[in-house]
């Protein structure tokens, strides 16, 4: 028989807020007069992402535990974790809401069941559609990225896996502009995210086989016990990784990653940027640390050799890059391995340089791509980087604030990706790995190349050329500002936050 | 008949599924491929619960049947929407977003 399961409902207190916070979006989608819902959404979604903080640091902190039959772990690297989505998604949201004087954000098609350039679209701009239903759509890919690192059962980690992603193939194919191009990126993204995630379970799949159960602790005691079928336990370990590895877009997984990145509304591509690199390298810290740590002589070099060839692939492909949101896209694969390079490390160590890592590089990739989202050509995105050229006489703020967010991108002293990549390397050597931090400060090196010749651009291009800036509206400034103040407060003073993320790197087991 | 004989069928439906996704060119049959690996997994889970003697594997399989499903309802209303738009189905047809 079953035993009823003893669920501990205020150590999943954020997780229920954050779902009931976007059924309640669906509710209003269908009940709300359209002229009323852009401003009900926005504050349902920001009133339920606070309150979630809010639990995650008064609530969840003190309820500690495995609970829900083993399956949800809520610890120190959970709580981090979520606390650092959530905070993610709160200001990559108010990017998202940018409205640039409309009624409605500014970014999402009002019509995204029709045709691009149909009579069908046409009338639904006439006549006023909303595109409101981007806020439930975000709560609950939050609600999934939140349950991804807590998850310490594989069946569940794979549930949230499709949680995060669904709202997020969905969000990609919804821009207003250029929707060719962003169906196109919705379409790419689906059918690779959904090819990915069937490697993830058949690796989970093995992982029973071997084990008899999906529990991570069950799993980590087989390891070294149980030999009837071991055969199973590499290749299953594998296959999770490459579910895993694809969603933090490393090579050689990370085809999708300039396709999607630059066909989806741009707020969008910040978010899910940042929120789920986040949740899925918190995702592979239970997994590889909690789950299979005891094989790690078998997984760690293929790791190791991953890493090596994102950061050098991310590092050259954004060379040639000529598009602003496709140097960013590589930029992110780059640092996918800069990441990887701090998780193989292992130890305690590794689990709070990564987790330091994600905090630093998060913060400065939604403010990033909140800032591409301004700057417009005949109406539309200008994205090239030719038409970039000489913004910095015309909009000092918002070439200043860039300018800034590439420096922290390359890892310049006094930013927090300078500290971040510090802490990763240091945490590498400490390990074993000199090599890997070798390779890791090559590749830093040349992409600073790429983001000082988009600066040398910025200030001292030629100016010919119809781009402007739009004035942004209070949501997207505080985005930013906070994300750029974030950044070089990392930069400045990291000991805190390195000493958080230090306390909070212990696994519940 | 040896339960083993299960699990390698599983493999092989589920590596039929990649070529699928891999070589096909229009976007319902390399979605069909997906499922294909879906149901591979749901097949080996059935197998290993047998070999366990534990009911846990048949409950992932409803679970698992469920996502795959979600994941149709989202799947088809792209390649739909992507149809609508072009008249075609083909993924060599979406080549907007190039190097």
């Amino acid at each position: 028989m079953f035993d009823v399961p003893e669920i501990d409902y205020l150590a999943i207190l954020p997780l229920i807020i954050v779902f009931a916070g976007g059924l309640i979006g669906c509710l209003l989608e269908g009940f709300l007069h359209r002229s009323r819902r852009p401003n009900a959404q926005l504050w349902l979604s920001i009133v339920t992402l606070v309150a979630a903080l809010v639990a995650v640091v008064w609530v969840a902190r003190d309820n500690q535990g495995i609970t829900a039959a083993g399956a949800v772990t809520i610890d120190g690297p959970t709580l981090l974790i979520q606390g650092l989505v959530l905070m993610l998604s709160i200001i990559g949201l108010l990017a998202m809401s940018e409205r640039l004087g409309g009624t409605n954000p500014d970014a999402f098609t009002q019509a995204g069941v029709s045709v691009p350039g149909s009579v069908e679209e046409a009338d639904a701009v006439r006549l006023g559609g909303t595109t409101t239903e981007v806020y439930p759509l975000t709560l609950l890919s939050v609600g999934g990225m939140m349950l991804f690192p807590a998850s310490n059962d594989l069946l569940l980690m794979f549930i949230a896996l499709e949680v995060l992603s669904l709202p997020l193939y969905v969000l990609s194919g919804l821009a207003r502009r250029r929707r060719l191009l962003s169906q196109e990126a919705s379409l790419k993204y689906f059918l690779l995210g959904a090819f990915s995630s069937a490697f993830f379970l058949f690796g989970a799949v093995l992982l029973y086989g071997y084990a008899g159960s999906m529990r991570l602790d069950v799993i980590a005691e087989a390891i070294g016990t149980q030999t009837v079928m071991d055969g199973l336990l590499v290749p299953g370990i594998l296959l999770l990784a490459v579910g895993l590895l694809f969603k933090v877009g490393a090579v050689p997984f990370h085809s999708w990653v300039p396709d999607v990145y630059q066909g989806a509304p741009t707020t969008v591509t910040g978010f899910m940027a940042a929120c789920t690199k986040v949740a899925a390298f918190g995702a592979m810290l239970r997994l590889l640390y909690v789950g299979v740590e005891a094989a790690r002589l078998d997984w760690q070099p293929v790791l190791a050799a991953v890493a090596a060839v994102t950061m050098v692939v991310g590092a050259v492909l954004t060379i040639v890059q000529t598009d602003v949101k496709r140097i960013l896209a590589y930029s992110s694969i780059a640092h996918a391995g800069f990441v990887l390079t701090g998780l193989i490390a292992m130890q305690q160590v590794g689990a709070s340089s990564t987790m330091f890592y994600l905090m630093a590089y998060g913060f400065m990739t939604i403010p990033a791509f909140a800032l591409v989202a301004l700057v417009r050509s005949a109406g539309s995105e200008a994205t090239h980087i030719s038409q970039w050229a000489g913004l910095g006489q015309r909009a000092p703020w918002m070439a200043a604030a860039f300018s800034f967010l590439l420096l922290a991108f390359a890892g310049i002293p006094l930013t927090s990706g300078f500290t971040g990549k510090f802490a990763v390397f240091a945490a590498a050597i400490a390990n074993d790995y000199a090599w890997l931090a070798v390779i890791g400060v090559l590749a830093s090196a040349v992409t600073a190349y790429i983001y000082f010749k988009l600066i040398v651009t910025l200030y001292f291009g030629d100016r010919k050329n119809d781009t402007v800036v739009v004035t942004p509206s209070a949501l997207t400034t505080f985005a930013v500002v906070s994300g750029v103040l974030i950044t070089l407060g990392l930069g400045i003073a990291p000991a805190p936050l390195l000493d958080l993320a230090a306390n909070a790197a212990h696994f519940l087991r | 008949m040896n339960l083993t004989a299960y699990i390698y069928l599983a493999t092989l439906l589920f590596a039929i599924g990649a070529l699928v996704v891999l070589l096909r060119r229009n976007t319902i049959i390399v979605f069909m491929g997906v499922e294909l690996m879906l149901n591979a997994c749901n097949l080996a889970l059935i197998t290993f619960a047998r070999m366990h003697g534990s009911l846990d594997g048949q409950v992932y399989v409803l679970f698992v049947m469920v996502v795959a499903a979600a994941e149709v309802v989202v799947g088809l209303a792209i390649i739909m929407s992507i149809y609508r738009a072009r008249r075609s189905a083909s993924v060599d047809d979406a080549n907007l977003l190039k190097l």
